[in-house]
């Protein structure tokens, strides 16, 4: 079973995340970059098979030079090889360029199981794992809680908005994977030795048999604006009358 | 004025879900609203009124005996006739876990462009302009789509608070099935019980959160209790869902729900950042925190410090006085 893993270098939650509103452009310069949280999650899924049964785990990802860093942690982690696809063309893509390079390089590499996180925190997009599928003529299953592998084929259970449902597909297929998934492992030495010696290709457009010519972009964005900080207003300390105070104030705003 | 499409979901038993009536205004606001909705054989009809109600001037059913057995291929193919036929200019799904899978696929599908969790739309001629919240509302950002093929838009549940006027709407069925073997398949659906009438997170006025500061599920509560003093919904962060005080549905922040309410309540949450991407664009933030330097106290309106098991009860006394 050949299972590919996507993960996406974001910027750090942790730190301040800023727009360029000149360009609408995320400023990567100015946050730390890490592997986004959800995608240890799904490369967890992904190792936790492969810990019990024969498995090939490949990590890919599509970004800057930096994204190198990603795909290490990838390897560390305990992912057989990695899949970079770098080219200066795709700086700025959107949703539907982002799916149609991922689709390509995944189709090119080939694969029983592609396996994302349910959304990245810097797009909250949620739909890159669908749109996949999409392009690969295969199965989606999106948002799993749980993952369970059976030969052939793959189920599990996906929260909405309204419960619970529980799904299955036949493979080839594309699932994403939420929080309650996995607890993602931490890379131990061992893994970060091992992880210099394997495999980390470099894929340009060109070596995907594409090029910049198709790609208008199919969203524009014509304008960002900043919203101003949120500043802290009163605060106390409770001598034991805060409730009746914190009731005035609510009452002062109108607010009950 | 050219279609605008508004697509429907519904529960495993055919209702309409809570979504419509945003999804068929937003719509109205890009072009003749038409509903879009998959239902059982026999059972489009039934829809109609209610949808005609939200603002629908025409309904579009697709109906097949895969409603409710093969996930979200169904509502593709809906979606892709549906636009086949009436040439929309936009195409508005809500940014629901269905909603996006759908229309995530729908974009490559008729090879257009994607516009996701947009907080507003409106038409700039025969352009559509989506209005994106981006950060935790740190940002905001204009969107459009230039191609010629409808624009696709996910709009966030519970963003657009307008109503569209009531329609008597006329009423396409069309038949339709997909090939099994290219979807997953739906085994078992469980409806979560609704089992209070408080209100929904997404979209609520008035919102009441709690953290891991109440320290366990029994004492989580206290949350409920002043949430039903104020008539607010029942929020958390996301150590309060990891501990299991609460399902994962109620997590605000950056990996969980967006709100934006009039008021909302911290309840022993420090306010990291990831939880603050969530509700930092509440109009009122009051926090009760033990800490004086949790970072929550940064954004609140007013803060106490104090411990929620003494302050919050005499706050419930307090607003049961003044009824
Ligand atoms: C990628 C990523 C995504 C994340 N997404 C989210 C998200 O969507 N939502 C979210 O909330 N978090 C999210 N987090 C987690 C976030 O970083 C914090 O860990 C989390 O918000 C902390 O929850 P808390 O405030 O309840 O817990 P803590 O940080 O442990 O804070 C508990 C607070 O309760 C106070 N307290 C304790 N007892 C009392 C008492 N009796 N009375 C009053 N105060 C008391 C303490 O002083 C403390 O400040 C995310 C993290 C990452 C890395
Ligand atoms: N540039 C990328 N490289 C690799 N994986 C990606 C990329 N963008 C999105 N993904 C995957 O798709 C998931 C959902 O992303 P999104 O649809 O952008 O919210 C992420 O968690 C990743 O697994």
């Amino acid at each position: 079973m050949k299972i590919i893993v996507l993960v996406k270098q974001v910027p750090d939650t942790w730190g301040e995340r800023t727009l360029d509103t000149a360009t609408g452009r995320l400023d990567r310069s100015a946050s730390d970059a890490v592997i986004d949280e959800i995608d240890e999650r799904a490369l967890e899924v992904a190792l936790q098979y492969k810990d019990g049964q024969d498995a090939e785990v490949v990590a890919l990802s599509m970004g800057p030079s930096t994204v190198t860093e990603v795909l290490r942690k990838s390897l560390a982690m305990g992912a057989d090889s990695a899949l970079h696809v770098r080219d200066d063309a795709l700086l700025g893509s959107d949703l539907s360029r982002t799916a149609a390079v991922l689709a390509a390089a995944i189709t090119k590499s080939g694969f029983d199981l592609v396996i994302a996180g349910n959304e990245a925190t810097d797009g909250r997009g949620g739909v890159i794992p669908a749109m996949i599928a999409e392009h690969l003529g295969v199965p989606s299953m999106t948002y799993l809680d749980t993952v369970e592998f059976a030969p052939g084929s793959i189920s599990g259970v996906r929260g909405d908005e309204h419960g619970t449902v529980s799904v299955h597909a036949s493979l080839p297929a594309v699932i994403s994977v939420t929080e309650a998934s996995a607890e993602a492992r931490f890379p131990n030495f061992k893994g970060i030795m091992k992880a210099k010696k394997k495999p980390l290709d470099v894929w340009t457009l060109a070596d995907l048999g594409l090029d910049d010519s198709g790609f208008a972009p199919s969203t524009v964005v014509t304008s960002t604006t900043e919203r101003p900080a949120r500043t802290a207003g009163k605060k106390i300390v409770d001598e034991g009358n805060a409730g009746n105070e914190l009731a005035e104030f609510l009452a002062a705003g109108r607010l009950i | 004025m050219s279609h605008a499409l508004a697509f429907i979901e519904t529960s495993a038993s055919g209702e309409v879900r809570n979504t419509a009536a945003m999804l068929i205004a937003a719509a109205s606001k890009l072009g003749t609203p038409v509903a879009v909705v998959v239902a059982a054989p026999g059972t489009g009809d039934a829809l109609i009124a209610e949808l005609g109600e939200l603002g629908a001037a025409q309904v579009y059913v697709a109906e097949t005996d895969q409603f409710g057995s093969v996930l979200v291929a169904p509502q593709l193919a809906a979606l892709e006739a549906a636009s086949a036929a009436l040439q929309p200019s936009a195409i508005v799904l809500a940014h629901s876990i269905d909603g996006r899978e759908i229309a995530g696929r729908l974009a490559v599908r008729l090879r257009t462009g994607l516009l996701v969790d947009v907080v507003d739309v409106r038409a700039d001629g025969d352009v559509v302009v989506a209005t994106h919240s981006v950060f935790g509302g740190a940002y905001t950002v204009e969107a459009t789509v230039p191609g010629a093929g409808p624009a696709i838009v996910t709009v966030r549940q519970g963003a657009i608070d307008a109503r569209a006027e009531t329609a008597s709407p006329t009423l396409t069925t069309q038949s339709i099935t997909v090939d099994p073997a290219s979807a997953a398949v739906i085994d078992e659906v469980h409806d979560a019980v609704v089992a209070t009438d408080r209100p929904e997170l997404r979209g609520a006025t008035r919102v009441v959160s709690g953290g891991r500061g109440l320290g366990s599920q029994a004492n989580f509560a206290l949350v409920e209790q002043l949430a039903d003093a104020l008539g607010a919904a029942v929020g958390a962060s996301r150590a309060a869902v990891d501990a299991g005080y609460v399902p994962q549905t109620s997590q605000v922040g950056q990996t969980g729900i967006t709100v934006s309410p009039q008021l909302y309540v911290a309840l022993g949450i420090s306010g990291a950042i990831q939880h603050r991407a969530g509700m930092q664009t509440a109009k009122t933030i009051v926090a009760i925190n033990k800490d004086a330097d949790a970072p929550i106290f940064d954004i609140a309106d007013f803060g106490i410090v104090g411990d929620v098991f003494t302050v919050v009860p005499q706050l419930i006394e307090a607003l049961g006085k003044r009824e």
